[in-house]
């Protein structure tokens, strides 16, 4: 199985069939991790950089490792916003990236838009880690890894999830991969926080999150940024705690197997309890480690690479 | 010197004229309209098949000058004015410094008259500083030569101090341009709110905040009995707005931009920086209001809003990018085409909103083809058909989301008080 295409920007244009070959592929590198040497040559010889313009040591981390365990090269560059200050466009500052013969180039902005335009300007694949309210399609994918693997299936699923849609690019990139599988999605947050016409993108909304919660199988919990208080979009931490945030009594409503999902880094005792947080049901460790395999797999396909070969790393290392 | 346009559809909408004449010219006024004119003496050109219409007004251009000299300077906007077909252009006053004071009027109306191209009206800006605090000396401003006042450079937040402009400007009877936006609502925002917005993950503004202000600020007019003209209309409720307030006899004018009944806010799609502009595109649902105010008059007159920006402004991230795009070159063609050939607005209608309307709203002596008017005069080619190039423009910007458009209709020629500034493209 390969995918043809160079970049990922999104799964707004992904078709159901890519994601499918791109969990296929996270699940024969996630078989790696259990082995001694969590490494293949797969992408020896290549050069990949992590061009991140927002601060972010997770999602980083998980890039970094995921092309180290793939033998690439990997460099790591934080531009701050003082650069553009001093002039330096955004433009500019990626064609210095390039110059260093980069492969791939993994890119975080607090802009939406910021990787479509780069995938214009310059020859690198480019890989979407989180753009502005855009989209963060590896995090998408990684939700998609870890509910089929718990649940063995995506399809017909009760998906419910809760918080700051409005600005979450992670929000958008799962509405698009799990509308795509065949989940049933609810979205759950106070109508300010529910960006106009969402609904056309195939998803129900919801404002009461008991009622949404019944029998659900997913409970998606996405994080809030506190600041979004002072703009008025809630009326305080407390109220949104109670009306929006996951605890015991909210989690006993849902599907007694139901999967309890964010994306990190948690507000604990905000969106979510810490009872919930660290029950039996939360996965929100799991998802951190698939986060890996699935990045593993998004910059091997990207590079061209096949899924069947990946037995044929077997016992190699460099 | 004398000079006769032979042979042309002459369509003069201020005195209801449309038919094959001829039109002569002596001494930079219109001497004579009329069938098979013969004068030994005059030059003559022969412009079958041509439209021979007022000189086109574009009432809200950006100079750009003094301030921003490598977006565009006087000089160079002029230029563009003439090869679009464009005989006046009247001038927004977010210049650096401020066109709040005496200065800065003097010094653009004087470039302008140096170029001896399009004629250059300046709009001073309304507060001082444009900050919304203070009004500007609006009488000495005028008096040196405004011939409007806008706060296009920032609108005006605070109600009182907008009553009061209101109230000091009706000694003048000029009218007060709002750019109409509570900035409160727009905040950090980026395109319009919508489902695009939604998908693009973008800030959007409410079209609300465009409507609440064009009703504030007729309210204060129709409260004061001043004239207000409501700049760049892009959303359905401005319309209704505008359209009730003037079945109320309130002295309401309207404009709305080319960019507006031609594209969506789908354009935003790619992230493209030129389809940045504030007001931003709306909806499909905004471009059928729009086609139907320009048909029955609610909206009064088409305006380009004609905004130059350089690479470093547009070349950036969509969130950092400068609002704004460029239309003096593009305004007629994209009219013709959306307009008249779609069949919206017949083509006297289309012309009088390009001259005849604006002229009468800024109180200009213009835009019309009048025994002893200024030959101010716009020939125009309707069935030209080419691709917008922006490589070749006059203006020193090219941010246009109208690059390669397939349009039809172009400026023939165009004439101001009647010297031939531009044929067939080229300035003379």
């Amino acid at each position: 199985m390969q995918v043809k295409r160079k970049h990922l920007i999104g799964l707004e244009d992904t078709t159901p069939e890519e994601i499918e070959t791109i969990l296929n592929t996270a699940g024969s590198f996630k078989s790696i991790f259990n082995r001694k040497i969590k490494k293949v040559p797969a992408l020896r010889g290549h050069t990949v950089v992590n061009l991140f313009f927002e601060n972010s040591t997770r999602t980083r981390t998980s890039f970094e490792l995921a092309a180290k365990r793939l033998s690439a090269d990997v460099i790591n560059f934080s531009v701050s916003t003082s650069s553009v200050a001093k002039g330096e466009t955004l433009i500019d500052t990626a064609r210095t990236i390039e110059s260093l013969e980069s492969d791939m180039i993994v890119v975080r902005h607090s802009c939406s838009g910021v990787p479509l335009l780069l995938s214009k300007t310059l020859k690198s694949s480019i890989i979407n880690a989180g753009d502005g309210m855009h989209e963060h399609p590896t995090q998408g994918l990684l939700d998609l890894f870890t509910i089929k693997e718990k649940k063995h299936k995506i399809k017909g699923l009760k998906i419910v999830m809760v918080g700051d849609i409005a600005h979450s690019r992670v929000a958008r990139s799962n509405i698009y991969g799990m509308t795509k599988m065949g989940a049933e999605l609810t979205l759950v947050a106070p109508p300010t926080l529910i960006p106009k016409d969402i609904e056309k993108l195939g998803v129900k909304v919801e404002y009461d999150l008991r009622k949404a919660a019944k029998n659900a199988d997913v409970l998606y919990m996405l994080r809030i940024q506190l600041e979004r208080q002072k703009r008025n979009l809630f009326p305080s931490i407390r109220e949104f705690s109670l009306l929006y945030g996951m605890d015991e009594d909210k989690l006993r409503l849902a599907d007694k197997d139901a999967l309890v999902m964010h994306p990190g880094p948690m507000n604990r005792g905000v969106e979510i309890s810490s009872e919930v947080a660290d029950s039996p049901q939360s996965v929100i460790n799991e998802q951190v480690t698939n986060g890996i395999a699935v990045r593993m797999a998004v910059l091997y396909l990207l590079s061209g690479g096949e899924t069947n070969e990946i037995d044929s790393f077997s016992g190699q290392s460099n | 010197m004398k000079l006769i346009l032979s042979a042309g559809r002459v369509i003069d909408p201020a005195n209801k004229v449309n038919d094959i004449l001829d039109l002569l010219i002596e001494d930079g006024k219109i001497k004579k309209v009329g069938k098979g004119i013969k004068d030994k003496d005059a030059e003559i050109i022969k412009v079958n098949g041509k439209i021979v219409a007022p000189g086109l007004i574009d009432m809200h251009v950006h100079l750009r000058e003094p301030g921003f000299e490598y977006k565009e300077t006087i000089a160079s906007g002029v230029r563009a004015a003439v090869k679009g077909g464009f005989t006046s252009v009247a001038c927004m006053p977010n210049t650096e410094p401020v066109m709040d004071n005496t200065a800065v009027v003097e010094l653009v109306i004087s470039k302008g008259k140096k170029e001896k191209l399009a004629n250059v009206f300046p709009i001073a800006s309304i507060s001082k500083g444009a900050k919304g605090e203070e009004i500007s000396d609006i009488g000495m401003l005028i008096k040196c030569g405004a011939i409007a006042l806008s706060d296009d450079a920032a609108p005006i937040m605070n109600a009182e101090i907008m009553r009061r402009a209101f109230e000091y400007i009706k000694q003048f009877d000029l009218p007060i341009i709002t750019h109409c936006e509570d900035k409160n609502m727009t905040a950090d925002c980026v395109m319009n709110e919508s489902f695009s917005s939604t998908v693009l993950g973008l800030r959007g503004m409410a079209s609300a905040a465009e409507s609440i202000m064009v009703y504030r600020n007729i309210a204060l007019a129709d409260y004061i009995g001043a004239p207000v003209h409501i700049a760049h209309v892009s959303c359905k409720e401005s319309v209704e707005i505008i359209r009730w307030a003037k079945k109320q006899g309130i002295r309401v004018t309207a404009e709305t931009a080319p960019h507006y009944f031609c594209l969506t806010d789908a354009a935003v799609k790619n992230y493209d920086t030129n389809t940045k502009m504030n007001p931003p595109l709306r909806t499909a649902e905004d471009v059928l209001a729009l086609k139907a105010a320009l048909k029955d008059d609610t909206l009064d007159c088409i305006a380009s809003d004609h905004a130059p920006h350089g690479r470093t402004d547009k070349e950036l991230e969509f969130n950092y990018a400068a609002f704004g795009i460029i239309g003096l070159e593009t305004m007629l063609a994209l009219t013709l085409t959306e307009l008249v050939h779609k069949k919206i607005l017949t083509l006297e209608k289309a012309i009088e909103k390009l001259s005849y309307s604006p002229a009468k709203i800024l109180r200009l002596n213009r835009g019309t083809l009048s025994l002893g008017a200024a030959a101010d005069i716009s020939v125009i080619d309707t069935e030209k058909e080419y691709t917008i190039d922006t490589g070749k423009f006059e203006s020193k910007s090219k941010n246009s989301p109208f690059n390669g458009w397939k349009v039809k209709g172009e400026a023939f020629m165009t004439i101001i008080d009647g010297n031939i500034k531009m044929k067939e493209g080229k300035i003379l």
